[in-house]
């Protein structure tokens, strides 16, 4: 009667069985950090004295906050990044053009397996129970302790169970189902909760779909996102990372705090209006405001899915005189994939900018910076007042299909009305 | 473990952005990141954050898991945070790198900006010392006011590798 994070975190203790609400000690599969939080880690494990971390083929270090470089306080950051890979012979250490979004990387590149305890010091670290991890962000010092001990103390989480059944409608994405979902629960409503997806609809979700569901268990507050891994999951990890897998399930009479079942037949597109992620209304809603810059990427929607979508409503169309479009794609894998089908030229012909894998539009680090009075729609997960440059900027959340129509339009626009004019 | 300090009060979901805005996150100085604590939401914060108690609403702290949110409160002279909740994350940072907080249902309603307060972190008894009212915080577990009076995990650590 044990639910799927109750399993993975009693494996990782070594207990038989596991109680939400127990502390417990886990050891970690697998840590990950990015320059921002991972410069303060290396500056505290020094201090302690520490000399040699805890395993050099465990540890992945990303730098993908500010890519390339566009200060030198960022070059610093990524100076002390690269020196202590090297010091310690960290096997997977990504530069810059190397690698990508990290939470791309983890995925892509193999470094998480269904089962794992993952921990990584970024909230988005969530992003990874779409293979069936639990996975959890952290903040820097106690990364310090993982690099030294390969363990990390956790309170087991309650989980909610989100089961959603049917067909997404056309241009109705798994985006639009999470906005649901924090509409629902609210910012708070699963905080130190796991939540679960389940249901036919996620059965029949792409890895990519699941990896923007679980990206976003964060916004409400949530531990870890998590769905359990399936064929679908195995047949992406072919060639990626070697099993055998620890596939964990949920038991049929798992317990649960809270149940919610959605249909997906009944889903409109959303957005999540500024400034708080759960502040969701129907596009339709929202129709007519006018829009200075459109940003389709980031670790929740810069996959292949997204681009492709993209592509499909913009082939042929030109972004709104008034509109900036900028395209991210999530890693160097994902954008030589865009490249090659072709995805890259649409962009550029439609008259947007692509940038190279980087976070720095999400968060206001660089690259696409808000100015004040200007409106944003993005692909992205938080649209807090000044996540994207200035306090007095906007920011509305939606998924790429929305945003692509609506940067055509140049205004916000509900998708399921394009006709591809 | 007693905590002097005055109110500086906010609302419910104060995010990280709102603490430490993104584009300061390529500052290594604590000091530095200090100067911008609260620039977020609250830019005059700088001027009353000395011996500051934040009295704040449900959810403080969500959103990034950036470290440097809790360290910019501490170097600006921030003692402790009260919420009537915290997000996990920043919960678990701020115990690490020593900076008291109390989570506390009641205390938002009976406090106003610059009331003096005295916080007992081993009861959890909070006496609002200008209005002579009290409110009661959830007690600390052992092992985090252990963290907490010994300086954060780091110290924990070097203890250990001593």
């Amino acid at each position: 009667m044990a639910n799927i994070i109750e399993k993975i975190l009693s494996r990782a203790s070594g207990k038989k069985e596991v109680m939400p609400g127990e502390i417990i000690e886990a050891n970690i599969d697998c840590a990950m950090v990015n320059e921002i939080t991972g410069h303060l880690t290396i500056k505290y494990f020094h201090e302690v004295g520490a000399k040699e971390v805890w395993n050099k083929d465990r540890i992945v270090m990303v730098l993908d906050h500010t890519i390339p470089a566009a200060s030198v306080e960022a070059a610093e950051l990524h100076k002390i990044m690269r020196e202590f890979a090297r010091e310690q012979k960290i096997k997977h250490f990504y530069d810059v053009g190397r690698g990508g979004i990290s939470h791309q990387i983890m995925i892509e590149k193999g470094h998480v397996k269904p089962g794992d305890v993952v921990v990584g010091a970024d909230s988005h670290t969530c992003t990874y129970g779409a293979i069936g991890a639990f996975s959890t962000g952290i903040g820097s010092t106690e990364m310090a302790a993982v690099f030294m001990t390969g363990r990390l103390w956790f309170k087991v989480p309650k989980v909610i169970e989100i089961k959603v059944d049917g067909n997404f409608r056309k241009f109705v994405t798994p985006k639009d189902l999470f906005l649901k979902v924090a509409k629902i629960l609210g910012v708070s409503g699963a905080n130190y909760r796991g939540l679960e997806f389940k249901g036919s609809t996620i059965k029949d979700m792409s890895i990519a779909g699941r990896m923007t569901i679980c990206n976003m268990a964060i916004e409400v507050g949530g531990k870890a996102g998590i769905v359990e891994a399936d064929e679908k999951t195995l047949e992406y990890l072919r060639g990626r990372v070697n099993g055998p897998f620890f596939i964990a399930k949920s038991d049929q009479d798992a317990e649960y705090e809270q149940s919610l079942e959605l249909n997906a037949d009944d889903l409109l597109p959303l957005v999540s209006c500024p400034d708080a992620v759960d502040n969701v209304k129907p596009v339709s809603e929202v129709e007519g405001v006018e829009l200075d810059q459109v940003f389709i990427g980031s670790c929740t929607n810069g996959r292949m899915e997204d681009l492709r979508l993209t592509a499909e409503i913009l082939k042929g169309n030109k972004v709104n005189d008034r509109t900036r479009l900028l395209i991210i794609p999530a890693s160097q894998d994902v954008f030589l994939d865009a490249l090659r089908e072709g995805l890259i030229e649409i962009f550029l012909l439609s008259g947007a900018t692509v940038a190279n894998p980087t976070c720095g539009a999400c968060y206001g680090g660089h690259l696409g910076v808000l100015a004040s009075g200007e409106v944003c729609l993005s692909t992205t997960n938080r649209n807090f007042i000044g996540r994207m440059g200035s306090t007095k900027s906007k920011v509305y959340l939606a998924s790429p299909a929305t945003a692509a129509v609506s940067a055509i339009k140049g205004r916000i626009t509900d998708p399921t009305s394009f006709k591809g004019d | 473990m007693k905590i002097l300090g005055k109110v500086v009060k906010y609302g419910d979901d104060i995010n990280t952005d709102y603490i430490i805005p993104g584009k300061y996150m390529v500052l290594t100085d604590p000091k530095e990141l200090a100067k911008h604590a609260m620039e977020g939401i609250d830019p005059s914060f700088i001027g009353k954050s000395k011996d500051a108690i934040i009295v704040a609403g449900k959810n403080f702290g969500c959103g990034s898991s950036r470290e440097q949110a809790p360290i910019s409160l501490k170097y600006s002279g921030t003692k402790a945070v009260v919420a009537k909740s915290f997000a996990r994350i920043f919960y678990r940072n701020a115990i690490n790198i020593g900076l008291p907080v109390l989570e506390c249902e009641d205390l938002w309603d009976m406090v106003k900006d610059g009331d003096q307060l005295m916080l007992d972190l081993e009861s959890g008894k909070i006496k609002n010392l200008t209005s002579n009212k009290s409110a009661q915080a959830q007690p600390l577990p052992e092992f985090i006011l252990e963290l907490i009076e010994i300086g954060g995990l780091l110290n924990k650590l070097k203890r250990i590798k001593g």
